[in-house]
């Protein structure tokens, strides 16, 4: 997978890319707007990852550029800007994703590998499966093993968001923006709680568990 | 001087005083003319109807009769200004008070303008006379005429008076224009010296008041609550400032001391993995609190209401009461959720999720066993939000004071969070026109946030969030 990094603070610049790197990724690295926009038309990335605030040429102005000229690859933006609106227009200009600075590493990779399996699929679904974990989303229903499970409509939701990212780590901002569209941090650890709850609904009785804490970044939902 | 040629109150003078300079010469050479013409109309008026009179003595006594008249009113001290003359028709004199027919010209058919020599106080002296020429049946002359040395007296005694007044006026013009802008300009003086002492620092200063209660007085008033304003949020700012060095700089310290305590011991692997974790975990609290401070200062400064709709807080609150239940059960807490079917208020649905959350968030935490209760109601154009819990409470000399930032209760230090929870709830009901309070529950705490309700608007049907694809 190659990733393309638009960023001129050298020091947050290298922090990504050495990241990145030893995660197996091929990454590129631009200082400048427009040698960013040069290397993104040309150099066939999987993916780009791009400051809002740059010289030469803004961010959000290289995205749309990028969009403008019929080029889909996912973006992800990285910002000092973190209120919603600021999102919102992250978002609008053709970003596909929005993280605040400063951020985890865990979680740029997450959101990253997010990205990059969404390019991947794209038709419509009306079942998912991990393991024996099965989930109608005509039917809304869920059955793991053959067995019922009922669950909540918010859990549901939960659970439908960690199968369709199966096998990927998903953090809880992750969780919270997408499952309950909320942009703050409660003070109190409440995705953990709702994990923690659904986890006991669909692993529990089981020997083998489908729903893994990674530690120091998120959850994980495969059949290991 | 110079300084006041350049000012707009000196134009404004100067534009005034050409205006009333003009109307009052206009005024002056009104009365003039009007008084001046007046004598001479008047003396014609009686020489008119003097000869008029002498006419008709003629035709009824004859030319005798009225020789006879004339002799009688030329006598001295008849009339001082009088002049008679009657002539045959050579101009020959036959009596009256002049010696012969004047040289005289003619101003109009039957008047005449002519000069005299007069007898006054024993001197002879040249005057201008006017005169009215009746010519009678037989070709006899009568001349009437009046000496005009009175009138012509009288105005040039008008012109002296009016010239006067002008000068008077038109000084007094001056000096009241003066006076005026001086006086402005000395009050526009006392903002602007104001000015420049605040621009230097000195932000106490204030514009003194004439006490008059004019408009100078009233912009003085008016500049000087805004300075007070200014004041009271530097203040405010200054005492955040404070609190925010106090409250980073604590845990700056303490990720610094650790980290050079860890580069004091003997090098191992595992023990510097575990400092630099700790490290993180304490520079995410950091973070946190950095942009709790954020919110609020982005929700008190009242900007991007352009991301704000209706939306409906019935909605908003049964959600984050979802969101907090599991928390509340694993505690072995009751959450009870009491909400109306809507309720639309006018707002930022994320600020006002965030607030809700604070305070379920704080009664969870500090409510060791028991219930809490969320209702949201409507109560007259109001929604009235109220997070009720059985736990300890707060005293009631502390129930404001935990609204400041950074303010948390004795003996809830031990328990997570970093005292602005509160701050943000007011901050957002405030920019939602609304209010927050605490009030006793007896036993436990109620929390009461109020936020104006839309009337006569139906909130738009949206996606509960957005989709999870």
């Amino acid at each position: 997978m190659k990733v393309l990094v638009i960023e001129d603070d050298r020091e947050a610049a290298a922090y990504v890319v050495k990241g990145l790197s030893e995660s197996g990724y091929v990454v590129d690295h631009a200082a400048e707007g427009r040698d960013g926009l040069f290397m993104a038309v040309s150099g066939g990335y999987d993916a780009l990852i791009v400051d809002r605030m740059l010289p030469g040429m803004d961010g959000l102005a290289l995205i749309a550029s990028l969009r403008a000229a019929e080029i889909r690859t996912p973006v992800l933006i990285l910002s000092a800007l973190g209120a919603v609106d600021d999102r919102v227009k992250g978002l609008r200009a053709g970003g596909d994703d929005y993280l605040v600075k400063p951020f985890a590493f865990a979680e740029l990779l997450a959101r990253l590998e997010a990205l990059l399996r969404r390019g991947a699929g794209g038709q419509a679904v009306t079942r998912l499966e991990v393991g024996d974990l099965e989930m109608d989303l005509l039917a809304r229903t869920v059955r793991r093993a053959s067995r019922e499970v009922e669950l909540l409509p918010r859990e549901f939701r939960l659970l439908e968001f960690l199968m369709r990212r199966a096998g990927q780590v998903v953090t809880r901002t992750m969780l919270l923006e997408n499952v309950w569209d909320y942009h703050f941090d409660p003070q109190t650890n409440v995705i953990d709680v709702h994990v923690s709850r659904l986890r006991q609904k669909i692993d529990k009785g089981f020997e083998r568990p489908l729903l893994h804490t990674v530690r120091g970044a998120g959850y994980r939902l495969a059949a290991e | 001087m110079p300084r006041l040629l350049h000012t707009n109150a000196f134009r404004l003078a100067a534009l005034y005083f050409a205006l009333f300079a003009t109307s009052v010469l206009a005024l002056l050479v009104f009365i003039y003319l009007s008084t001046a013409n007046f004598v001479e109309t008047q003396t014609e008026a009686t020489l008119d109807a003097e000869s008029r009179g002498l006419a008709e003595q003629y035709q009824e006594r004859g030319l005798a009769g009225l020789i006879e008249i004339i002799q009688d009113r030329s006598a001295a001290g008849h009339g001082d200004d009088a002049l008679y003359l009657i002539t045959d028709p050579m101009l020959h004199r036959l009596a009256g008070n002049l010696s012969q027919w004047p040289r005289a010209t003619q101003i109009r058919p039957g008047w005449i303008r002519f000069p005299v020599e007069l007898q006054r106080h024993g001197a002879s002296a040249a005057e201008d006379a006017l005169g009215s020429v009746f010519v009678l049946p037989g070709g006899y002359r009568l001349l009437v005429g009046r000496d005009l040395s009175d009138a012509s007296a009288f105005r040039s005694r008008i012109l002296q008076t009016l010239a006067w007044s002008a000068l008077a006026t038109l000084a007094l013009g001056v000096a009241g224009g003066l006076f005026i802008t001086r006086n402005m300009l000395r009050r526009v003086e006392a903002v602007n010296r104001t000015s420049a002492r605040i621009i230097h620092g000195d932000l106490s200063q204030r514009v003194p008041l004439s006490g008059s209660g004019d408009e100078f007085d009233q912009l003085a008033a008016n500049l000087n609550a805004m300075l007070d304003q200014i004041e009271r949020l530097m203040l405010g700012m200054r005492q955040v400032t404070d609190n925010i060095a106090h409250d980073l700089r604590t845990p700056l310290a303490r990720l610094r001391a650790r980290l050079e305590v860890t580069l004091f011991e003997k090098p191992d692997a595992a023990r510097y993995a575990e400092a630099l974790n700790e490290t993180i975990a304490e520079a995410d609290r950091l973070l946190q609190t950095f942009n709790a401070l954020l919110s609020i200062a982005e929700a008190e400064a009242g900007s991007r209401r352009e991301a704000w709709a209706i939306v409906d807080l019935a909605e908003i609150a049964r959600t984050v009461a979802e969101l907090y239940e599991p928390v509340a059960d694993e505690k072995g807490l009751a959450l009870a959720v009491e909400t109306d079917a809507t309720l639309p208020v006018r707002g930022d649905r994320h600020l006002l999720s965030q607030a809700l959350a604070n305070l379920l968030d704080n009664a969870l935490k500090y409510t060791p066993s028991g219930k809490v209760t969320l209702t949201a109601r409507a109560a007259d154009d109001i929604v009235r939000i109220e997070v009720i819990d059985t736990g300890p409470g707060v005293p009631a000399d502390r129930r404001e004071a935990v609204f400041d930032r950074f303010v948390r209760l004795e003996g809830s230090r031990s328990t997570p969070g970093n005292g602005l929870g509160l701050s943000l709830v007011r901050a957002v009901a405030r920019l939602h026109a609304g209010a927050c309070w605490l009030e006793d529950n007896a036993p436990g705490l109620r929390a009461v946030l109020t936020v104006p309700m839309v009337k006569g608007e139906s909130v738009p049907r949206l996606a509960e969030s957005r989709s999870a694809a």
